[in-house]
């Protein structure tokens, strides 16, 4: 997990196409310049990043279920619940499952568990669009190589 | 038509938080409820469920873009009511 990078997942653990689900696996790290502010004296995850983890797992579901043919952006959550602190060093499993495939739009639902304690859930609405560029394409497959996101990807044609 | 129609105006209103009385067959749901294209994502993902469909949002977008329908003709709720039983018989059929 890098947090200055936005970067909040270390590897895909699973994905299952067929069942419409992905786990993916994250180490919180010990020390990043984000908990000098949260909190002084002591630093917690911030729970809007546990929530962008948890759109991050929903998005590579999404764009492994449409072969990386269209970006997913988040637009919408509801029903959160932070249940409990996530703290430096600690390690994170992080679930999500396709709820509903609509046209345009796809909902998931996530969770975070830490030592099968759930420790955040939400369920998200994401925008299916086309990708703005094609380097952030490239980039984003890219970035699922190194995730170890295996997926077949649509031909560029 | 009624029952979907109600069906959809009940999800309207518990979802954008409209009054369900101000609600009616003739309302324009961009015009006159005020429902924007975020808001009209949770109502399609509402309708979808209860109806078991897929509403083709984009598909419609892109008509009204392209000229070749009007926003009246989804949009007006006993409009989208006919749309969504056309959508429920084709499913059926």
């Amino acid at each position: 997990m890098r947090l200055e990078y936005f970067q909040l997942i270390d590897r895909i653990v699973d994905l299952n196409l067929a069942d419409r689900k992905i786990s993916a696996e994250a180490t919180i790290p010990n020390t990043s310049t984000i908990f000098e502010g949260h909190f002084p004296g002591y630093p917690l995850m911030p729970g809007v990043l546990l929530l962008e983890a948890m759109a991050q797992t929903s998005g590579w579901l999404v764009l492994a279920a449409n072969r990386f043919e269209r970006m997913a952006f988040l637009v919408a959550i509801r029903d959160v619940k932070l249940r409990m602190f996530a703290r430096p060093g600690q390690s994170l499993t992080l679930k999500a499952a396709l709820v509903h495939e609509g046209s345009g739009y796809a909902v998931t639902a996530a969770s975070i568990t830490m030592a099968d304690k759930t420790i955040c859930e939400s369920e998200l609405t994401l925008r299916l669009m086309d990708f703005p560029n094609d380097e952030m394409k490239l980039q984003m497959r890219e970035r699922a190589a190194q995730l170890g996101l295996r997926v077949g990807v649509a031909s560029d044609g | 038509m009624s029952s979907t129609f109600d069906t959809i105006a009940n999800i309207i209103a518990e979802t954008c938080d409209i009054p369900r009385d101000s609600i009616k067959p003739e309302s324009h749901a961009i015009n006159d409820l005020g429902i924007d294209s975020l808001d009209f994502l949770d109502i399609a993902f509402a309708i979808d469920k209860a109806f078991g469909i897929k509403i083709p949002l984009e598909q419609w977008t892109q008509e009204v873009n392209d000229g070749k329908a009007t926003t009246d003709q989804y949009f007006v709720l006993k409009n989208l009511s006919a749309r969504i039983d056309e959508l429920v018989a084709a499913k059926g059929a």
